[in-house]
């Protein structure tokens, strides 16, 4: 398998929202490196012939009846926020001035 | 008075709190004193309720004067690990990122362990977001390890072990997603379950890996494991893997403590040169005295298990880095908005930059990368279909025994940073608990000794099937039992006097 390098380590950075430092990006990537190369042996016995677990206990459709029940007030929903009007989250910009 | 109240088993002070001999107040005055006194050296606990918890203490004790009936554990006092959301307690998950959050709401182990009367001494540290195996990812510094300071308490719920081994507390809850509760154990002479998958809810346990991740009790005793394990069990219809079936009572199925008959599994790939000789000895010894009790030992082999480490390496951090992504600077925790302002996403990535630790962000962009695109079956998928292999391993195994047992963990405690620069060496604590969590099975370590080379608690794993956790607190129970009267008394009575210490440091203060 093609081994990771530090240009693909910033997209996976940049994708995951972690304004990662350039000395980050090297030292992950040598540590990346050994840790693929130490978990690629799952391939050896990932035979096209193995399902694969998504789930240790299956479970299937599980449903609630649709009735109301407790949830938090809108004052407890915001009460963590780091910034709120009273009545919803507030955020900086969606768009940057190039966009 | 308070240095005999915190050495006894949770279920006997809730016996002495039933019979009206010692208040919840002075049980829990007790283990707050000892909190003051020892934790400074150990830091088992990130944040102590004080004054609040003695309030809740006699309220308690108001209730039952007043007639109120409760349960077994009812006035005992108990910590509580930080992945646990906790209404109007501080709750970290051991991030800078969540630092000073109080959630609106508990956890549902937590309303349960309130609603039978348990007294919430705390919330005790653990690696970040539970990723690791000694606290030393902790963002609020590591747990020193009882038996030894210098060492590692295991983890990550290693604030929890700790706590119950340096009697701060008489129980504690963990969490478990590769050996978080049992490896604990394992390193400080304590007993850690971790139950069935969906035996216990997942709700409000900040989630590490969805598929792995279970919460469980850690004690001294086993009776105590299973008590808690009783409140904290059973079916939560907010938890959509909880299992809705009933459960017999743990507490009954370590009374029984009976092996004759009981066969149990040796697992030859987890009996190898590769684990430390006085952990192997200590764990072949337990083994010895089960068959002079009546248990059948036989050698089981699970092939695929050494496969086990190196797929939860590539589940664990792609679930990881899906359940991660809550904590995006809106909702709840840390902002940092760079210099001059950004957009959303800018300050979201500043945030994570500033708020996640280094293990956090490995496991981020390893878990990104093994589910991007032209990469996700080669590993994720192959992942999964190893967790299947492993599955059908446990099936085998488990036609011919009812029981499986492995040493827990390969060493004893190791020194504290030994392992901090070398991320493979410390995955690889977990080889022994982490095929449980694969399966879904259930799973529970004791302590089985002190290894003769370093003097060191060792602990020994029961695994048994799905469903089948009372099996673990039978055969956990009885091997207890037959080790106390050989001992003459617990482990932990042998642990070095921390209260001495704290004594010596104060004076050294003086100076």
């Amino acid at each position: 398998m093609s081994e990771i390098n530090a240009e693909q380590v910033a997209h996976l950075a940049n994708l995951a929202r972690i304004a990662l430092t350039d000395e980050e990006i090297e030292h992950l990537t040598k540590e990346l490196v050994q840790i693929m190369h130490a978990v690629e042996q799952v391939s050896e016995v990932a035979t096209p012939d193995v399902p694969p677990t998504n789930h240790p206990i299956p479970l299937q459709n599980v449903f609630r009846d649709d009735v109301v029940g407790h949830t938090l007030t809108v004052d407890e929903a915001l009460s963590g926020a780091p910034e709120s009007d009273g009545s919803r989250f507030v955020v900086s910009a969606i768009l940057g001035e190039e966009q | 008075m308070s240095e005999h109240l915190i050495r006894l088993t949770a279920a006997e002070l809730g016996a002495r709190i039933a019979a009206g001999d010692v208040s919840s107040v002075e049980a829990t005055r007790a283990h707050l004193d000892r909190i003051a006194a020892v934790d400074g050296a150990v830091h088992a606990f990130l944040h102590v309720e004080g004054e609040r918890a003695i309030e809740t203490a006699a309220d308690l004790d108001r209730r039952r004067a007043a007639g109120e009936a409760f349960g077994p554990l009812a006035g005992v006092p108990i910590a509580i690990k930080d992945v646990l959301v906790t209404k109007g307690m501080p709750s970290t998950s051991g991030s800078r990122i969540l630092e000073g959050w109080i959630p609106p709401y508990d956890a549902t182990p937590v309303q349960r362990v309130r609603d039978a009367g348990l007294v919430p001494l705390g919330k005790t540290n653990m690696d970040e977001f539970a990723m690791g195996s000694s606290t030393e990812h902790s963002a609020y510094g590591p747990t020193h390890n009882p038996w030894d300071l210098e060492r590692i308490p295991g983890g990550s719920g290693g604030g929890s072990a700790a706590a119950v081994a340096a009697f701060e507390a008489p129980i504690a809850l963990g969490s478990d997603t590769g050996g978080s509760i049992r490896q604990p154990a394992h390193v400080t002479g304590t007993v850690g379950v971790k139950p069935t998958y969906g035996g216990v809810s997942r709700y409000g346990s900040i989630a590490l890996a969805s598929s792995l991740d279970q919460v469980g009790p850690v004690s001294r005793t086993v009776l105590d494991s299973a008590l808690l394990h009783d409140i904290i069990g059973g079916y939560d219809p907010l938890d959509s893997t909880s299992i809705p079936e009933p459960w017999p009572s743990m507490a009954e199925a370590v009374r029984r403590a009976d092996v004759s008959g009981l066969r149990i599994g040796v697992v030859k790939q987890l009996d190898s040169e590769g684990f430390q000789a006085g952990v192997r000895s200590r764990f072949h010894e337990a083994l010895e005295l089960l068959e002079r009790n009546g248990a059948e030992i036989v050698e089981v082999s699970a092939p695929h298990f050494e496969y086990a480490v190196a797929a939860y390496y590539l589940i664990m951090p792609a679930e990881a880095s899906s359940n991660l992504a809550k904590f995006d600077s809106v909702r709840f925790g840390l902002r940092v908005t760079p210099d001059g302002g950004g957009t959303v996403e800018q300050v979201m990535a500043a945030t994570r930059e500033a708020g996640f630790g280094p293990e956090v962000k490995r496991r981020i962009i390893l878990g990104t990368y093994a589910l991007s695109a032209g990469y996700y079956d080669a590993y994720y998928g192959s992942a999964q279909k190893v967790r299947t292999l492993v599955q059908r391993d446990f099936d085998a195994a488990f036609t011919t025994v009812d029981v499986l047992a492995t040493p827990t963990a390969p060493t004893t405690a190791f020194k504290l940073g030994e392992k901090l620069d070398d991320p493979l060496a410390m995955y690889l604590n977990d080889v022994a608990t982490i095929p449980a969590n694969l399966a879904g099975v259930p799973g529970i370590s004791l302590p089985v000794g002190l290894a003769p080379e370093d003097g060191l608690p060792v602990g020994i794993q029961f695994l048994a099937p799905a469903r089948e956790d009372a099996r673990l607190y039978n055969v956990g129970g009885a091997l207890e039992q037959l080790l106390l009267a050989e001992w003459g008394g617990p482990l932990l009575d042998r642990a070095p006097d921390l209260s001495r210490h704290e004594l010596f440091a104060t004076e050294e203060g003086a100076l």
